[in-house]
């Protein structure tokens, strides 16, 4: 009823971002593309590197460090959250501040009950 | 936006269940079994191929989030049709994965031709369908191998034989734990996908109804998206974290 009028921002009151809307498509698609290949080329590295002969640690920090890269842009590009206000964004991501911290609880128990076993 | 809360609420949840993994992993790191010698099927190929189908999975799922990005987008210049074939596509991503999902667990389950064995004196010991009448035990990763006459001996005067998984045990390693966290993690996020592709068929069917084409918006698609990519993303931690460290 309402947002029949509207040209661009037809988004019916949620924080949305402008950015979809408003570039022109053929770049969108490229986005797309380009974050479906940087996605593919990491995942095959990982599994070709698994066999590699080098020590777990280096494997681990590597494999962790990948991963954060490709959720990244699975969050930022294909969930447009890059995109997003400044507010939402961080009050989306902050959170997982908690997560880090459980992280490093937890796996610090564990390797603890390990030792003293 | 409230799909963005949910997903947070719905991220804290799987990250629980991963830090729980991981920790319980450091707990039992010396009997804990490696990902890489548990998931070595392909379909059609007889042979060692340790990860290729997860990876394999993985890529079906980032396809599926590309195809299901495209509908957003198609829905941003209201085509319709557009927007129609590539939920169909991701919705055919969808069930790939699950069919692969099914596979991967009843291989699983059934194990290998001659499972684990708990020796006379307590220890574990694999076996290998390529390496027939051979012995594994596994420390910290390290894998020593018994062959010939001893293994035969060990066989012989071993208390019990193991074959596949369940709850209770498995023949991977020591450790109900390993396939108690298998079928949790990926039970879980498998049902995610399961709900995922029926919402999408439900979106799909509104679509050919021309639903979003009279409200004028597909706000709907994008937040069906949203959803979609985080089970995406989910998979993308359960991979590292399950399959490959």
């Amino acid at each position: 009823m309402s947002d029949q009028h509207q040209p661009k921002g037809y988004y019916t009151g949620d924080i949305h971002n402008q950015y979809v809307e408003e570039h022109e498509v053929p770049k969108a698609k490229k986005v797309i593309w380009r974050t479906f290949w940087i996605l593919l080329f990491v995942t095959i590295f990982e599994v070709a590197i698994a066999f590699a002969p080098l020590s777990k640690d280096v494997l681990q920090w590597i494999f962790v460090v990948l991963t954060i890269v490709k959720a990244g842009y699975i969050v930022g590009f294909f969930m447009h959250l890059f995109h997003e206000k400044f507010s939402f964004r961080y009050t989306i991501l902050l959170p997982f501040v908690l997560i880090v911290y459980l992280i490093f609880i937890a796996l610090a128990e564990g390797v603890y009950l390990n030792l003293i076993d | 936006m409230f799909m963005w809360i949910f997903l947070i609420s719905d991220a804290f949840t799987f990250s629980a269940l991963l830090i729980a993994y991981g920790a319980l992993r450091h707990r039992f790191t010396d009997i804990w079994p490696a990902p890489g010698d548990v998931f070595t099927h392909f379909p059609f190929i007889h042979g060692n191929v340790p990860l290729a189908y997860v990876a394999f999975m993985t890529f079906v799922l980032i396809m599926s989030s590309v195809t299901m990005v495209l509908a957003v987008e198609e829905g941003h210049r209201r085509n319709n049709r557009g927007v129609a074939f590539w939920l169909i596509l991701t919705i055919v991503g969808g069930f790939i994965f699950l069919g692969s999902q099914a596979w991967e667990w009843y291989h699983f389950i059934v194990g290998s031709d001659k499972g684990a064995y708990i020796l006379e004196d307590g220890r574990f010991a694999r076996t290998d369908n390529y390496a027939p009448g051979s012995l594994f035990f596994w420390e910290n990763y390290e894998r020593t191998e018994v062959t010939g006459a001893e293994a035969e001996r060990l066989v012989a005067s071993a208390q019990k034989n193991i074959r596949g998984a369940n709850l209770v045990e498995n023949e991977y390693g020591d450790t109900p734990l390993f396939a108690n966290f298998f079928f949790f993690i990926t039970g879980f996020h498998g049902f995610h996908v399961f709900s995922g592709v029926v919402i999408n068929i439900i979106i799909l069917i509104n679509v050919l109804n021309g639903v979003y084409a009279r409200r004028g918006h597909y706000e709907q698609v994008e937040k069906t998206g949203l959803y979609w990519h985080f089970v995406d993303l989910v998979w993308v931690f359960v991979f590292t974290f399950f399959y490959l460290v």
